[in-house]
């Protein structure tokens, strides 16, 4: 079965999630492997989003945090102050999933201003929402983002959510008792983090891509693992799932 | 007690140029009619306070009703940028626009603490963020227990909160179900509330015990517009309409585009409009 970089990008992101995850679901690229684990290998998974929605099962992606959906699928819907209160910042959560605009090799993640300077920026993004607070009361991070050399930079432009700082210490430094990020997906390969040193070697390589490829979409000089694997292929139950789920995704969102 | 009233009246009596406002609805029950009524009355210079500031603000910046914004995403859900917000932001276009910017969990804390009376809401955040080095307005204060270093911000006490629910009884009380957001929260934070209805009902007899209540003496005026979350939605009547949010984009991206739309769609027309917005998204109950 023929298969596009993105799905193997979704699919790989989607088998790192385990059954008994308690799992804080960003919008987009995570949302889409969160609910494809949860169609395929975790059944169990616990997916919850930032509007509230705790247990939550859509049928379809949700275009925003909060559609509709979420909440008439979901064990129970709280307040927002409820769910940054008692079930993020309480560390109810296992891993944080989120997207980044643009990533350093410690995970540090910026969303807020690129170019410039913060009061004067070239382009000024969205910003941080959720997710400086997610990145440092998850028990772990997991990141999913398509690998560009615009977008996995040496310098990010401004830290809006911690991974391991500017040196790999810096968790530690501060106080923050969680493990950060752990695992980057891309649609070329995957990432973990170096227990030692903090920064993101490759440990994955997916079918067809080279180590070439990876490095000239990378932004920093890329660290191999001694033992790299090659990932899996996406199989036919995996990639039926997901496409079943971005077809009913795509009508659900059409003009009506 | 509540008082039933007209949109128009809601917004004219308790809406005034200078004021520090939270228009709230976690991407459910977004309350656009009123802003649209607040943009038709000319109101000028307001502080507008929302975690996600989302099409509603991006039209009340737009046309140029907002001195600042205190927000913490501030994007169009799914799409992308909103686009009047960052023209106002990079270009000073209607005007220059200052930002407070936060996280999520900073501001529902200071929601949380205005409706608590408290000065400031204090939280385990931003460590490590760098939010912290550009916005004075967060602090830190160690926990007099454990040493513990957390942050503090400002809590948010606007003079105005304005949402849009379910319903309302007859004596004034208000239902929120679903997604409830912040709602309640801005509401005991704020000096003056207005909801906005998609109906008037007798009673809540049938409404368990537990559900998000807003009685009536927290509320100052009640108004019912049908629809009036458009191009959000509320629970039990119709859907959100995500094709509303992809299309807003273009029109949004240009100056003299967005200035046509708003005359047609919001400063020729009055608040009746929003029934007919909805009238093909709406859910069984």
């Amino acid at each position: 079965m023929s298969y596009t970089p993105t799905e193997m990008m979704t699919i790989a992101a989607a088998r790192a999630i385990r059954n008994d995850d308690v799992c804080f679901v960003g919008i987009g690229m995570p949302s889409a492997a969160c609910n494809l684990a949860r169609l395929t290998h975790a059944p169990g998974v616990t997916l919850i989003y930032e509007s509230g929605t705790i247990g939550t099962k859509p049928d379809v992606l949700p275009l925003s945090i909060g559609d509709g959906e979420l909440c008439d699928t979901s064990v129970t819907t709280v307040s927002v102050p409820e769910m940054f209160r008692y079930w993020l910042q309480g560390g109810r959560i296992s891993v944080g999933f989120l997207g980044a605009a643009q990533l350093d090799k410690f995970g540090n993640i910026n969303t807020t201003v690129v170019g410039g300077d913060y009061h004067n920026p070239k382009v000024r993004l969205p910003g941080g929402g959720g997710a400086p607070e997610i990145a440092t009361s998850c028990g772990e991070i997991f990141i999913v983002m398509k690998q560009t050399n615009r977008g996995f930079v040496e310098n990010i432009d401004f830290i809006t959510s911690l991974g391991h700082g500017k040196t790999g210490k810096e968790r530690e430094e501060l106080g923050v008792k969680t493990k950060g990020p752990s695992r980057l997906t891309t649609d070329l390969c995957i990432f973990e983090t170096d227990p030692a040193t903090k920064e993101f070697i490759v440990t994955s390589i997916h079918p067809g891509v080279t180590r070439e490829q990876i490095q000239e979409n990378t932004g920093w000089t890329v660290r191999f693992a001694d033992q790299v694997i090659e990932t899996p292929e996406p199989t036919a139950i995996e990639l039926d799932a997901l496409r079943a789920l971005n077809e009913r995704t795509a009508k659900a969102h059409a003009g009506k | 007690m509540a008082k039933f009233v007209s949109l128009k009246e809601a917004i004219a009596e308790n809406v005034f140029d200078g004021n520090v406002i939270a228009m709230e609805g976690f991407t459910h029950l977004i309350p656009h009619a009123a802003a649209h009524e607040v943009i038709r009355q000319n109101k000028k210079d307001l502080t507008l306070i929302r975690m996600t500031p989302d099409l509603i603000y991006d039209q009340l910046i737009g046309m140029g009703c907002a001195k600042k914004i205190i927000f913490s995403w501030g994007g169009n859900p799914g799409v992308g940028s909103l686009r009047r917000l960052r023209d106002a932001y990079e270009k000073s276009w209607p005007h220059k626009l200052e930002i407070e910017e936060h996280s999520h969990a900073a501001m529902a804390n200071a929601y949380e603490a205005g409706a608590a009376g408290l000065p400031c809401a204090i939280f385990r955040g931003y460590l490590g963020a760098q939010l912290e080095e550009v916005n004075p307005n967060i602090k830190r204060v160690e926990c007099p227990f454990t040493g513990e270093k957390l942050a503090a911000i400002p809590s948010i006490q606007p003079d105005v909160a304005i949402i849009h629910a379910q319903k309302a009884n007859k004596n004034g009380d208000v239902l929120i179900e679903g997604i409830v957001g912040v709602q309640k929260e801005a509401i005991l934070a704020a000096k003056r509330a207005i909801v906005t209805v998609e109906e008037i009902v007798d009673d809540f007899d049938d409404v368990h015990i537990n559900a998000c209540v807003l009685p009536s003496w927290t509320v100052k005026s009640i108004a019912v517009v049908q629809g009036g979350a458009h191009p959000s939605y509320a629970m039990g009547y119709y859907e959100r309409d995500n094709a509303f949010y992809k299309n807003w984009d273009p029109i949004a991206s240009d100056r003299d585009a967005f200035l046509t739309w708003m005359k047609e769609n919001v400063l020729e027309v009055g608040p009746e409009i929003f029934a007919q917005r909805v009238a093909d998204k709406k859910k069984e109950k």
